[in-house]
C-alpha cells in the first residue's frame, strides 16, 4: 500500500503533510464536483473536447470512482469544429458510457433564429443555443472549464456563480464565497455555473495532464496544417469562410493552445510534439493563451465580461 | 492574471494569500510590481494595459488596469470585488486574493482572508498605523490568518530612514499581538521603486530581512497535524452497484482537519454510532493514511447509516454536538441580520434550519469596543450572535479549526449568503457582555 506517495518533496519549506500544488488543486476540484453531486438535481458538464473540459471529465471520473460519474455532458456544436475534436468527443463518450447532449449553432442558423456574422465568427452565437438547452434540459448546475487566469473578467468569477432565468451574470451581485462553503441555492429557472478549475493556470493544466497521462486530441501537438493569416493569427482554411480575397494558404508546422470554433481559434507556430515539449514551450511563452489564439477576446476591452453577462460560459 | 516563468517547474507547494490596504497605500502598485517583477505579466496583457492607458490619455501604463477587470471598476478607478491572480516562482505557486481596501467592502476582505494563509497589510510610511490598518489587522486576527506581513510602503518618500520603519513596525506588532496574531513580519518597501518587493533594496542597507517575495516563498504552509482534531465531513455516498463492485459503499469527502488511518476507531456524528475505518481510497488509489486537505473516500467496517452532512471523527477525539451555536460573525449581505431572523446554516456539508436568538454585541473595529445588544447587524458589521439550530451540529471552535469552526448563514427565501460565522470566543470579546439583569445582583 502507498501511504505518503503524494507528499511534496521540494524545498524544505513543506512539512510532511503539505500537498504539492497539483495535489491541492486536484483535491479542491474533486471537492467541488462532490458538492454539486450532493446538492443539485440535474448537473451537466460543458464538454467541448478542449483540454480544460477533458481535464474536468478526468477529475469527475476520479471524484466518483469506482462508481460512474452522476452527470451528463453538453456540447455546444458551433458547426465549425475541428473533426479531430469531434472524433475525440464521441470516443470518450462511448468509452465511459456517458450521455451527451448537443446544442447546435448550425440548427439555429438553418432555422433563421441566428444570423451568420459578417466576420464568420460563431463564438458569440453559442450563447443562445447554450442557454436554451440549459432551460429545456432543466439543468440546475452547469460545469464550465473556465479558469480565472484566462481573462480579467474571469478573474472576478466565483466558483459557484448564480445565473438568473435568462442565464445572465451580474458581477456586482455576486455572492461572497467564504472558506469552502459553497452556496448552491437558486430559484426555479435559475441555475449555477460551477468552475472547478477556477484556481488552475494553463501551466497547471498541462503539468497535470502530463502527470496523469491524459490523452488529448492531436491538434494540441505540432503538426503540418494548411493555414492562412488573419488578424495576426494562423487560422485553419476551410468551408467555414477562409481564406478570403487577399489571404493566401500556406502549409506550416503549428499546434493549438486552445480549442474552439475554427473561425476564431488560431494556431501557433510550434515544433512541440510531446507533452514535455508543450510544457517547455508554454513556460517560455510571453503570450497568454487567449492573447495568442483567440480573436473574439480582442473585440473590446470588456469583450469577455459582456459575453458572460449574456450567458456565455 | 497569468503565470508562466521561464523555468520548468518541479513539484511545488501552493500558498494562498490576500492583500489589504487602502486605495492610496499603493496596493495596486505592489500587486503590479509582484506580478511584473516575478515576470508573471505577459506581453499581450501589458500591451492591452498600455493601449487602454493611452486611450485614457495617461502617460505610462497604469498597472491597476491589470487588476481591475470589470467595466464598473475601470469607470470608477476603484476595485469593487475580490479578484484572484496567479503567479509562480520556481519555488512556489501563489493564489493571490486581491481585495478592495475600502471600508464598505469589509465583506470582500473577509471573503479573501477566509481561505488565505497569509495577509499582506500595506501601510504608507508617511502616515504610519491608521484606523484602516487596525481594521485590517483585526480582520486578519478574527479570521485567524496564520501569517501577517506588514509592508511599510513608500519608504522612498521618507528618505529610506530606519527609525520611521522601526516605529511603525513596533506600533503595529504590539497592536497585532494584543489581537492574538501569532506572527508578524514587517518589511520596508517601495512598491513604486521596487525596493524589497522582489529585489533586495540598495537603499536600505540597515534592513537584513527577506523581500516580500522571498518571504512568500519560504513561509511554512503546513501545520503540525499531530495536534489537530481529525474531521471528515461526508459529501457524498459512493455506491457503484456494479458487477465489479457489488458491495462497495464509500463515504466521500475532503478531510477538513487532521489525519485518518486505516483501522482507526471512528464515530459518525450527529448519530454517535462508532465503527472502524476499513479502507481509505485516495481518488482510486488505496492508502493507509490520509490528511487535510485531501479528497478521499472512506470505507467503514460496519454497515451503519451514514449520509451527506454527517461528520466522521476519531472516537477518542469527538467534538460535542449542540443546537446552540455562539459565534462571531461578519454580516456580508445588504439586508440586515436581526434577532428572530429565520435562516439556513451551512456547516461543512450540512445545511440546517436555524433562528437568530440574540445579537449580544456589535464590534466597533476602529477601537475594538463593543456595542451591546445592537438588535441587528448591517452590511459589513462584525458582531457576536447566538443561533439555535433545528438539529444538533458537531461544531469546533474556529480557533481550533478554520474549516469545522466556520459556517455561513443563508436566506431561505432567495438563497442570499447573509453572514460568515466563526464559532466560539474571538479575540474581540475578552470579557463576556453582561446583561443589565446580571449587573443588578452586584450590590455589595
Amino acid at each position: 500500500m502507498t501511504t505518503v506517495a503524494k507528499t511534496a518533496t521540494g524545498e524544505g519549506t513543506a512539512g510532511p503533510y503539505a500537498l504539492s500544488h497539483l495535489d491541492a488543486l486536484e483535491s479542491e476540484a474533486v471537492h467541488i464536483f462532490r458538492e454539486v453531486a450532493g446538492e443539485f438535481e440535474n448537473p451537466v458538464i460543458l464538454f467541448s473536447g478542449g483540454k480544460d473540459s477533458i481535464l474536468m471529465l478526468h477529475l469527475a471520473l476520479k471524484a466518483f470512482a469506482p462508481a460512474a460519474i452522476p452527470f451528463s455532458l453538453l456540447h455546444v456544436d458551433t458547426g465549425h469544429n475541428f473533426p479531430e475534436v469531434l472524433e475525440y468527443r464521441d470516443r470518450v463518450v462511448d468509452a465511459h458510457g456517458l450521455r451527451l447532449h448537443v446544442a447546435s449553432v448550425q440548427d439555429y442558423i438553418d432555422r433563421g433564429v441566428l444570423k451568420e456574422r459578417p466576420d464568420g465568427t460563431r463564438n458569440p452565437l453559442q450563447t443562445l443555443p447554450l442557454t436554451e438547452k440549459i432551460q429545456s434540459g432543466k439543468f440546475d448546475a452547469v460545469f464550465g472549464g473556465g479558469r480565472r487566469d484566462e481573462e480579467k473578467a474571469r478573474a472576478k468569477e466565483r466558483v459557484f456563480s448564480l445565473r438568473d432565468e435568462f442565464s445572465q451574470w451580474d458581477p456586482r451581485r455576486q455572492r461572497p464565497e467564504l472558506w469552502n462553503l459553497y452556496n448552491g441555492r437558486h430559484a426555479p429557472g435559475e441555475h449555477v455555473r460551477v468552475f472547478p478549475l477556477s484556481n488552475w493556470t494553463e501551466l497547471d493544466v498541462w503539468q497535470y495532464i502530463a502527470r496523469e497521462g491524459i490523452e488529448l486530441p492531436q491538434i494540441y501537438f505540432a503538426h503540418e496544417r494548411d493555414v492562412f493569416a488573419r488578424g495576426g493569427m494562423w487560422l485553419t482554411a476551410g468551408e467555414w469562410g477562409g481564406p478570403k480575397d487577399g489571404e493566401t494558404v500556406e502549409r506550416r508546422l503549428v499546434r493549438y493552445r486552445t480549442v474552439g470554433d475554427m473561425s476564431c481559434t488560431g494556431a501557433v507556430d510550434s515544433d512541440a510534439t510531446t507533452l514535455d515539449a508543450v510544457i517547455a514551450e508554454i513556460a517560455a511563452s510571453r503570450l497568454t493563451e487567449r492573447g495568442a489564439t483567440r480573436a473574439d477576446d480582442k473585440l473590446s476591452e470588456a469583450a469577455m465580461e459582456d459575453r458572460k453577462r449574456e450567458g456565455y460560459f | 492574471m497569468s503565470t508562466t516563468t521561464t523555468e520548468a517547474l518541479p513539484a511545488t507547494t501552493l500558498l494562498r494569500f490576500a492583500t489589504a490596504g487602502s486605495v492610496d497605500d499603493g496596493k495596486s502598485t505592489l500587486v503590479g510590481r509582484l506580478l511584473h517583477d516575478s515576470k508573471s505579466v505577459l506581453t499581450d496583457q501589458l500591451e492591452a494595459v498600455e493601449r487602454a492607458s493611452a486611450s485614457r490619455g495617461q502617460e505610462g501604463p497604469d498597472l491597476a488596469l491589470l487588476t481591475d477587470g470589470l467595466r464598473a471598476e475601470r469607470e470608477q478607478g476603484i476595485t469593487i470585488d475580490v479578484a484572484y491572480r496567479y503567479f509562480a516562482t520556481p519555488r512556489r505557486r501563489f493564489i493571490l486574493a486581491d481585495t478592495p481596501g475600502h471600508v464598505q467592502y469589509t465583506r470582500n476582505m473577509v471573503t479573501g482572508a477566509s481561505t488565505a494563509e497569509l495577509t499582506v497589510i500595506l501601510v504608507d510610511a508617511r502616515n504610519g498605523v491608521v484606523e484602516q490598518t487596525r481594521r485590517h489587522a483585526a480582520i486578519a486576527a478574527l479570521l485567524r490568518v496564520p501569517h501577517v506581513v506588514l509592508a511599510v510602503n513608500k519608504m522612498d518618500l521618507v528618505a529610506y530612514e530606519e527609525p520611521v520603519f522601526a516605529a511603525i513596525a513596533e506600533e503595529f506588532t504590539a497592536y497585532a499581538t494584543e489581537l492574538g496574531v501569532p506572527e508578524v513580519t514587517a518589511i520596508p518597501i517601495s512598491a513604486l521603486a521596487g525596493d524589497n518587493v522582489v529585489e533586495p533594496s540598495a537603499n536600505m542597507d540597515w534592513y537584513g530581512g527577506p523581500t516580500v517575495l522571498e518571504h512568500l516563498e519560504t513561509v511554512p504552509v503546513s501545520h503540525d497535524l499531530a495536534h489537530c482534531h481529525a474531521r471528515l465531513p461526508v459529501q457524498f455516498v459512493i455506491r457503484p452497484q456494479t458487477a465489479d463492485h457489488p458491495d462497495y459503499r464509500g463515504y466521500a469527502g475532503q478531510i477538513a482537519a487532521g489525519t485518518f488511518r486505516v483501522g482507526e476507531a471512528v464515530t459518525v456524528l450527529p448519530s454517535g454510532r462508532t465503527t472502524r475505518i476499513s479502507g481509505i481510497d485516495l481518488l482510486g488509489e488505496p492508502v493507509d493514511t490520509a490528511w487535510t486537505t485531501q479528497s478521499v473516500t472512506v470505507l467503514l467496517e460496519d454497515d451503519i447509516d451514514v449520509s451527506r452532512g454527517d461528520l466522521i471523527v476519531p472516537t477518542k477525539d469527538a467534538p460535542p454536538t449542540t443546537q446552540d451555536v455562539e459565534a462571531t460573525v461578519c454580516h456580508v449581505a445588504d439586508q440586515p441580520l436581526t434577532v428572530g431572523h429565520r435562516v439556513l446554516l451551512k456547516h461543512g456539508t450540512r445545511t440546517v434550519k436555524a433562528i437568530v436568538k440574540d445579537i449580544p454585541s456589535r464590534l466597533t473595529l476602529d477601537d475594538l469596543s463593543l456595542h451591546p445588544h445592537p438588535g441587528r447587524l448591517a452590511a459589513n458589521d462584525i458582531g457576536r450572535v447566538k443561533i439555535r439550530t433545528a438539529e444538533p451540529l458537531p461544531v469546533d471552535a474556529y480557533a481550533d479549526s478554520r474549516r469545522t469552526g466556520s459556517f455561513i448563514l443563508i436566506d431561505p427565501s432567495d438563497g442570499t449568503t447573509l453572514t460568515a460565522g466563526m464559532v466560539g470566543e474571538s479575540f474581540a470579546s475578552p470579557e463576556p457582555v453582561k446583561d443589565a439583569a446580571e449587573d443588578d445582583g452586584w450590590d455589595f
